[in-house]
């Protein structure tokens, strides 16, 4: 089940479905060039779920749209997406609308704004199927239908009739996912599937997502900055810190075995049910870094406990560090082996007084003019 | 916690990307915020500017927009005080008539034997007296009375709401053209064309300040104040207001090129300003005929109201730009 | 949708008779419609001038004479003219030759807005949408009155030469006492609409498609856009079918609400051209204090405004699933 990326030990049992090789994209801008994707590689097998975990800025969902040419006439793409023998990235326009919603399709973030509201949903499920395969409307309506139903919106007949905004939020969400598995792709690139939707809606659509994967055979890319979401589902987590991955392996020993400090503080940052007791949170303090303007060495040093001064000199590359798969980028990943917990590494929360106090002290000025201005009227 | 202290702006997004959150956009523009005390300082650092610096920062970007300003100055300096500096008078009659430009006369002479020139200057001087004055008046009337509609709502805004409604329900021209020809005894005063045209502009701002209050007013940093116990008067002035300055000062800008447009319109058709006083508007009318023989006559007053109405507009979107870069839309 | 219609339109009713009582209070108490009666010299009799107060209704007070005044106009009677005219036919008459402008007008400005911001929208950054945006500030900034002039004294000329006979006309809207078949007649009427109507289309379509090119910029950057891309449609197809189908809705509004701008351009429009329209009738109308023709005039005005703002209402809500069960 694991991939193969460069350094990790041969274990293949098939050929990936998708490779992604050294993909790096830059966007030019008034401000100077943003390194958005700074070398991101990758192997996804078939049937496999890679789940790509990172803050926004991390590049996660610029690389995604890199795979399918999706972004904008400005952005500098370079590197290798290995599909079917051809690289995608070297693709003209269209060529690449054959490939995409037939053989790589892509489910977007936020159901609300994702379906056009001037067509029925069952119009665009049909549109999708037409682009792609030759079959005379009817049949094509009808398979809308059955999609509409194999994804649980109930009454799928009556409803493929229906215009989006008459839909919620997670059955937008169901269709879209519809709508990407109408063509029986290879790949299914969910990008954030669930962020904008409420947690018991999530985990509906998660469930959908899978049982599409599972009567589609399709690999998924599924990215997400929600460890709960990727811990559920995923055989493989890429964790990606300012446009590069800085971790990758198989799910458990990402969870279980972290040895990049930013993992390590992304987990103990969550809060946990099966936690004892009063266990505290450990937040990462700070912010990501601009990508404009990166220093060199690690980018995450600036926020890392464990940090020293070699990390501000040289920026780690991506090595393995235990099994056949686990790769991490960390010039002290060895420091995190065995069982390091996240409040050894990192301080824990506190709040912040200060700024309680200085809260108080405003009320009270608050109410002393309110206070006056009675007064006066008086 | 209520207030408006000033808010840092992220690094630009890619300059053509798109506006949706998911888009590579959204992903780049990377807070920096404060880093707290503990963790070292790699950052590079940012200055805090108030948010008046930046919008001028962004507006002195704009370099069409700045030029149009250094050029609309110029006219509106020009014509408010060049009438007094120029050796001929609006009224003077030389005894050169019907003359193409020259060193003597630049803007050529008129049938009567007006120096074009100085009838120019008089013409550009009264525009944009009504001009100016219908922003000041307008805006101020039509700020306030928005305000107070969008925050109390009620009946004061139901009232509002109609009534520039039915204001909207006739053109400009037609009903400013109705007032300006009844007020025959006041005929042709800059003033009072000014008043009318105010009376009917203010709707405008006062629409746009309303829904700015009426969305502004539901903004949690407004909840905020009131918890803490901040007047009404207050949260209008110290809070919403400020909020609401980017529109009103772009409006105001918009109501200047629609006020030039609409009083050389009204002298035009004979409803404005009269003679023996003179406007642009008049000045077209004179010329009008003689637009092939003498083209001075005609072009030099058109051009002067496309100059002025073009720079305002270039230095109205700058300002637009300036206050907001985010935001695509024209019209409000 | 009908009832969507029907409460538009019962919506529509007060505003309608509260602009009645605005508009007759505004134009009852301005200027003295016996003014030029009274300055005659030498003077008529007093009975006269009396008689015709009694005509006018002018001795009546304030709220009697408007509500005598509107009873009649719901009744279709608008009174006379100064000059013994009957108002009705005479207004219906010239809103029969302005509506020719202002319909072609209307339809002129919204292809070339629609042409000029999509192009500028697909072409953003580029020289094609700077040229466009240039243009359009330089014809929101251009006085309707003087771009008319221009196009009458120097394009009419031109373009009689270019055919080699008079084919544009520039005064009136129709040749006078025109004898023809009715193919000729409306051959007659193009060469006088001709100018007219492209001088107030110029100067509408400016911030008609400055409106569009960023409403196009919006459809184009949108989410679903995006997802039809990515479900491997069609370039054109995604352009048309999506795009362009979300980014007209807009404007029909805009131009519909727009309309009373149209009108006004018009009104100054056909003074340069000298057209019997509805802009001679007003003016003529406050010239001579013409109490009836005025009210008369602004009244049927703003009932054919509210009814275009009701038509865009119905339009959108056409165009736009979302509105429909509003």
């Amino acid at each position: 089940m694991a991939g193969v990326l460069p350094g990790q030990q041969a274990a293949q049992t098939a050929a990936p479905v998708l490779e992604v090789k050294d993909l790096t994209v830059e966007f030019p801008t008034d401000d100077g060039i943003v390194y958005a994707v700074r070398g991101v590689s990758f192997a996804l097998e078939p049937g496999d779920v890679l789940g790509i975990v990172g803050e926004s800025g991390s590049g996660k969902s610029v690389t995604s749209l890199a795979i399918m040419g999706l972004l904008p006439r400005s952005a500098r793409v370079r590197g290798e997406v290995r599909f079917q023998g051809r690289n995608l990235l070297r693709l003209g326009e269209g060529e690449l609308t054959g490939v995409r919603g037939k053989q790589i399709s892509m489910i977007f973030q936020d159901p609300m704004t994702s379906l056009n509201p001037v067509y029925t949903v069952g119009w665009q499920l049909q549109e999708a199927i037409l682009a792609h395969q030759d079959v005379p409307k009817e049949q094509a309506w009808e398979r809308s239908v059955e999609l509409l139903d194999l994804v649980g919106i109930p009454n799928a007949r009556e409803r493929a009739r229906n215009y989006p905004h008459e839909f919620s939020g997670g059955m937008r969400q169901r269709a879209v996912i519809a709508m990407a598995m109408t063509n029986d792709p290879d790949v299914i690139i969910a990008d954030e599937p669930t962020t904008a939707l409420d947690v018991t809606i999530q985990a509906q659509v998660l469930d959908t997502l899978e049982r599409v994967q599972e009567s589609a055979s399709a690999a998924i890319i599924l990215i997400t900055h929600d460890l709960g979401v990727v811990a559920g589902m995923a055989d493989q987590v890429l964790v990606m810190y300012a446009g590069k991955p800085v971790e990758v392996g198989p799910t458990d020993a990402i969870y279980y075995d972290p040895r990049m400090p930013y993992t390590l503080g992304l987990l103990g940052s969550l809060p946990r049910l099966d936690a004892r007791g009063t266990e505290p949170l450990t937040p990462i303090r700070g912010a990501p870094p601009s990508l404009i303007n990166l220093p060199p060495g690690c980018p995450f040093s600036p926020r890392c406990p464990m940090s020293r001064s070699h990390c501000d000199a040289e920026e780690p590359a991506l090595r393995l560090v235990a099994g056949a798969s686990h790769l991490a980028a960390c010039h002290f990943a060895e420091e995190l082996a065995g069982d390091v917990r996240a409040e050894e590494v990192f301080a824990t929360a506190e709040a912040d007084l200060r700024a309680l106090e200085e809260l108080e002290e405003l009320g009270d000025l608050e109410q002393a003019e309110a206070g006056d201005q009675e007064r006066e009227r008086a | 916690m209520a207030d408006t202290r000033p808010r840092q702006t992220p690094p630009k997004a890619p300059a053509s990307g798109g506006a949706s959150p998911a888009a590579p956009g959204g992903e780049h523009g990377a807070q920096v915020h404060d880093v707290p005390q503990t963790a070292p300082e790699r950052e590079f650092t940012i200055e805090r500017r108030s948010q008046a610096q930046m919008v001028l920062r962004r507006f002195l970007a704009h370099r069409l927009a700045v030029a149009s300003l250094v050029v609309l100055l110029l006219v509106i300096v020009g014509s408010l005080i060049g009438g007094r500096l120029w050796k001929y008078d609006y009224a003077d009659i030389t005894d050169e008539f019907s003359t193409p430009p020259s060193l003597a006369h630049p803007m050529g002479t008129d049938d009567i034997g007006h120096d074009s020139m100085a009838r120019i200057l008089r013409g550009a001087q009264k525009s944009v007296q009504v001009a100016l004055l219908v922003a000041l008046l307008s805006t101020t009337f039509g700020a306030v009375l928005g305000a107070l509609a969008g925050y109390y709502r009620g009946w004061l805004d139901s009232v509002l709401m109609r009534f520039t409604d039915l204001v909207l329900t006739v053109p400009y021209i037609a009903l400013t053209a109705v007032l300006a020809g009844t007020l025959a005894d006041r005929a042709g005063n800059w003033f009072y064309i000014a008043l009318v045209l105010a009376a009917l502009l203010w709707t405008y701002i006062a629409r746009v300040v309303r829904g700015q209050f009426l969305s502004l007013r539901e903004k949690e940093f407004v909840e905020a104040a009131r918890a803490l116990g901040a007047s009404d008067r207050r949260i209008i002035f110290r809070h919403l207001l400020p909020n609401a300055t980017g529109a009103i000062i772009v409006n105001a800008t918009i109501t200047v090129a629609v006020a030039i447009l609409l009083e050389a319109a009204l002298s035009y058709l004979g409803v404005g300003i009269r003679p023996p006083d003179t406007s642009l508007g008049l000045l077209v009318q004179d010329g009008q005929q003689a637009a092939t023989t003498r083209p001075w006559l005609f072009y030099f007053p058109g051009v002067i109201i496309i100059v002025i109405a073009l720079t305002v507009n270039f230095v109205g979107d700058g300002l637009r730009d300036a206050f907001d870069p985010t935001q695509t839309r024209v019209r409000a | 949708m009908t009832s969507f219609i029907v409460r538009r339109l019962l919506i529509s009713i007060p505003v309608i008779l509260l602009s009645s009582v605005l508009m007759f209070l505004l134009v009852a108490n301005s200027g003295d419609p016996l003014a030029e009666l009274k300055g005659r010299n030498p003077p008529p009799p007093p009975s006269v001038i009396e008689l015709r107060e009694k005509e006018l209704n002018l001795d009546k007070p304030l709220p009697q004479r408007y509500a005598y005044w509107v009873t009649h106009f719901f009744r279709g009677d608008m009174g006379k003219a100064v000059d013994g005219r009957e108002v009705r036919p005479l207004l219906f008459r010239r809103l029969g030759v302005t509506m020719r402008m202002v319909t072609l007008a209307l339809f002129l400005a919204l292809f070339l807005a629609i042409v000029v911001g999509v192009l500028s929208a697909v072409r953003q950054y580029t020289a094609t949408d700077y040229a466009f945006t240039f243009a359009g500030f330089l014809f929101l900034s251009t006085p309707v009155f003087w771009l008319a002039a221009l196009l009458k004294e120097y394009a009419a000329i031109r373009l009689n030469q270019l055919f080699g006979e008079q084919v544009i006309y520039t005064v009136g809207e129709a040749t006078p006492n025109f004898e023809g078949t009715f193919a000729e007649r409306v051959a007659d009427w193009a060469g006088h609409l001709a100018l007219p109507t492209l001088a107030l289309a110029l100067i509408t379509f400016a911030s008609w498609s400055r409106y569009q090119r960023s409403t196009m910029l919006d459809v184009l950057n949108s989410d679903y856009i995006r997802l039809a891309k990515a479900k491997g449609l069609s370039r054109s197809r995604v352009m048309i079918r999506h795009a362009l189908r979300n980014a007209l809705i807009p404007l029909t509004t805009v131009a519909a609400i727009d309309f009373a701008a149209i009108l006004g351009g018009a009104i100054i429009t056909e003074r340069v051209f000298s057209w019997h329209g509805l802009g001679a009738l007003l003016l003529d109308g406050i010239r001579e204090n013409d109490v009836n023709v005025v009210l008369a005039w602004l009244m049927v005005t703003s009932i054919l405004v509210v009814v275009f703002n009701l038509i865009a209402d119905v339009l959108y809500g056409v165009l736009d699933p979302r509105i429909r069960y509003g």
